[in-house]
């Protein structure tokens, strides 16, 4: 499946319904079998002898969940994973129908000149959807529907891609080609998890189902090498290859797949890099800690403005991910252990 | 003049989507805009400013008085002031909210569109304590995710930036986009052209989409001057309820347009307003200025030896943002009943206006 149709699916966390459906029918498509679980989880598994791998991309995505709705017929929302400072002025899709609705901000010529040095507050902004009252709005939404930004796939230059949800729909686009490889001597447990934004739930209880001997996750990590920001404080640069974690805020990889991976990178000259932050953690810190514990690593892409409506990454970087991996199941396969 | 009725949601559609920053609107808004208005008018010409005015003659023998009617085409914006090392933008405003732009996606107008994006730092590497701090529009850049060679082919300082927003129908008749604030004044004006059909009209009619009213209404001052009316109407937006704003600094949406009055009113033409409205049944409300309502009526009413003025509004939520909120049936709404006002407007009328007794 392309990035492009992977984007456009709806996956907020709690509600990875849409992104789950159309994985399965490519599954099913690849003639990969596959189980769900309780938490929404699919499990798929390629090859059924030698060491078991988890590898593992989560499917949802940041969002907002409507909470209220007021007898004006505005949306009150939780976001979820989003900050407040990118809400304002941006169109949403709202509830599985997608209902059009735009967040308003007040007009600047009725804000008071203290307001504008902070941040619009969450409880400041409503989502409009023209409705005129509560009974209208009811007609198309209801409490607890999910929204997200209204963003289009794009290509801004050759290889330079925009779109929503990039965290951690690259991670399915690389877990899927993964699975296109014909694994015999490695058992290759593909986990498409959920939950991952709301504090890496899905991947907690995959993999205790799982239980690995190795893990790996695949990311679309942050990336701020913006302006106003000094380069030791980049984490990752676009373009400059796959990026490898040595410690985040919930893992600290393995030093024999570290090693494993810098040297197949290096024996076949695919790009990469490390991400020079601590901060933020992924699916791996679930792993890690299953069950009696287990080695894991993290394969990431740079994916600029993460959590804001739209991501920017490059597909050479995807191609350098993509590589990487399929080398080091190729080498797990060849008898590799950490 | 062609029979068919003018449609004024297409119209919004496409003059939305539009790009037309103050002192750049003759790129594009004023082609949009001249399109439109052909057929409706008798003449249309363009002035220094590129002002875009339509001529209709009136219906009777001279002498007949002359009605402009003002709304602006010119929309709030940014321009590129500065392009940085890797290709990254710097930016200026005008009439920009910065608090509005991390995370939008805008229009770069190189030697082509170009996609651009303001780009914030993910909330990972965001220090909690700086979490809620408003970003300047210093601070803020654009990424056009091209290569600095690239950038420095196709865009220049001074190149014009909008907002990228694709028009929304939203429930009922609400439509949401950018540069509501002013086309649908100018949308009024074409509905009230095309509407003046139905009536003997006895005086010349000037519809007028200004320019640069964003930046201080010049278009109209220069446009008022050239025209020299009699009376002058403004159609411009108003604030509509917007949740966190108290109700009695805004106007409700389609509840019907707003008819403005206060120092820059003419008592006269707002009570014209109010009675044409009342004929012909369309709920008004009143929007009450104290004194500068900030809207092309300033700059006309002291134009040369003075001019009558009023304020028809179209109230609109979320002004100056990407998601100006409207309903369309308060924009039709104001064109017929401009249309009902003006056929009144005749000799006698004109003469009351510097009448005080």
């Amino acid at each position: 499946m392309e990035l492009r149709e992977l984007t456009s699916l709806v996956g907020v966390s709690g509600n990875e319904d849409e992104v789950r459906r159309a994985i399965m029918r490519e599954l099913e498509a690849m003639g990969v079998s596959y189980e769900t679980d309780t938490m929404g989880n699919i499990i798929a598994r390629k090859g059924d002898k030698g060491p078991r791998l988890m590898v593992d991309a989560h499917m949802d995505e940041v969002g907002l969940i409507i909470v209220h709705i007021e007898k004006s017929g505005f949306l009150r929302f939780y976001p979820i994973g989003v900050p407040a400072a990118v809400l304002p002025s941006k169109r949403v899709l709202v509830g599985k129908d997608k209902v059009p609705g735009v967040i308003g901000a007040k007009a600047i010529h009725l804000q008071e000149r203290r307001e504008r040095d902070s941040v619009i507050p969450v409880d400041q902004l409503t989502i409009d959807i023209g409705a005129k009252s509560k009974e209208e709005a009811e007609r198309k939404v209801k409490v607890g529907d999910y929204a997200v930004f209204d963003t289009e796939y794009e290509e801004l230059s050759p290889g330079i891609i925009k779109a929503k949800a990039l965290d951690d729909r690259v991670g399915c686009a690389l877990l899927l080609e993964l699975l296109k490889e014909p694994w015999e001597n490695v058992q290759v447990y593909a986990v498409f998890s959920t939950q991952e934004e709301l504090g890496i739930r899905g991947a907690k209880v995959a993999s205790y189902r799982v239980n690995p001997d190795m893990g790996i996750a695949l990311e679309g990590t942050v990336c701020a090498d913006i302006p106003g920001t000094d380069p030791e404080g980049y984490a990752t640069q676009i373009g400059k290859g796959a990026v490898l974690s040595v410690m985040d805020r919930g893992t600290i990889t393995h030093k024999g797949m570290l090693n494993q991976l810098v040297k197949l990178a290096t024996e076949n000259q695919i790009p990469f890099q490390y991400r020079e932050a601590t901060s933020g953690g992924n699916d791996a810190m679930a792993i890690h800690q299953a069950r009696a514990g287990c080695p894991v690593a993290a394969i990431s892409v740079p994916c600029r403005y993460i959590h804001s409506p739209f991501s920017v990454m490059s597909m050479a970087d995807f191609e350098a991910a993509r590589k990487l991996l399929i080398a080091f199941v190729k080498s797990v396969e060849g008898g590799f252990r950490p | 003049m062609s029979n068919l009725s003018f449609n004024v949601k297409e119209f919004l559609k496409k003059a939305s989507m539009a790009y037309g920053v103050s002192g750049h609107e003759f790129y594009n808004a004023a082609s949009v805009v001249e399109e439109a208005m052909t057929g409706l008018v008798d003449e249309i010409r363009r002035d220094p400013l590129h002002n875009i005015i339509g001529y209709r003659k009136g219906d009777g023998e001279g002498p007949r008085p002359k009605v402009m009617l003002a709304g602006h085409m010119d929309e709030i914006g940014l321009l590129v002031k500065k392009i940085e090392e890797r290709g990254f933008l710097r930016v200026t405003g005008i009439g920009v909210d910065p608090r509005v732009l991390p995370g939008h996606e805008v229009i770069v107008y190189g030697r082509r569109p170009l996609t651009g994006l303001v780009g914030v730092k993910p909330p990972h590497l965001i220090a909690p304590e700086n979490a809620m701090k408003a970003q300047k529009m210093e601070d803020l850049f654009i990424d056009l995710g091209l290569p600095e060679e690239e950038v420095r082919k196709l865009v220049r300082v001074g190149d014009v930036v909008t907002y990228k927003r694709q028009v929304t129908e939203l429930q009922g008749d609400v439509l949401s986009g950018k540069s509501m604030d002013d086309r649908a004044g100018v949308g009024v004006i074409l509905v009230c052209l095309d509407e003046l059909r139905k009536y003997k009209v006895p005086a010349d009619v000037y519809g007028v989409a200004t320019t640069q009213e964003e930046v201080g209404l010049r278009g109209a001052t220069v446009a008022t001057y050239g025209i020299k009316p009699d009376i002058g109407i403004a159609i411009d937006v108003c604030h509509a309820e917007t949740p966190g704003v108290p109700e009695w600094r805004t106007s409700q949406l389609g509840k019907g347009p707003a008819i403005a009055t206060g120092g820059n009113i003419h008592p006269k033409v707002f009570q014209g307003l109010k009675k044409a409205a009342e004929e012909l049944g369309i709920p008004v409300q009143t929007e009450v200025a104290p004194g500068p309502t900030g809207t092309d009526a300033w700059a006309m009413q002291v134009s040369g030896e003075g001019v009558a003025t009023g304020l028809v509004s179209i109230p609109l939520r979320y002004m100056h943002t990407s998601v100006e909120t409207l309903s369309v049936g308060d924009v039709e709404k104001a064109g017929r009943l401009l249309a009902k006002f003006i056929a009144a407007c005749d000799e006698a009328f004109v003469k009351e206006l510097t009448t005080w007794n």
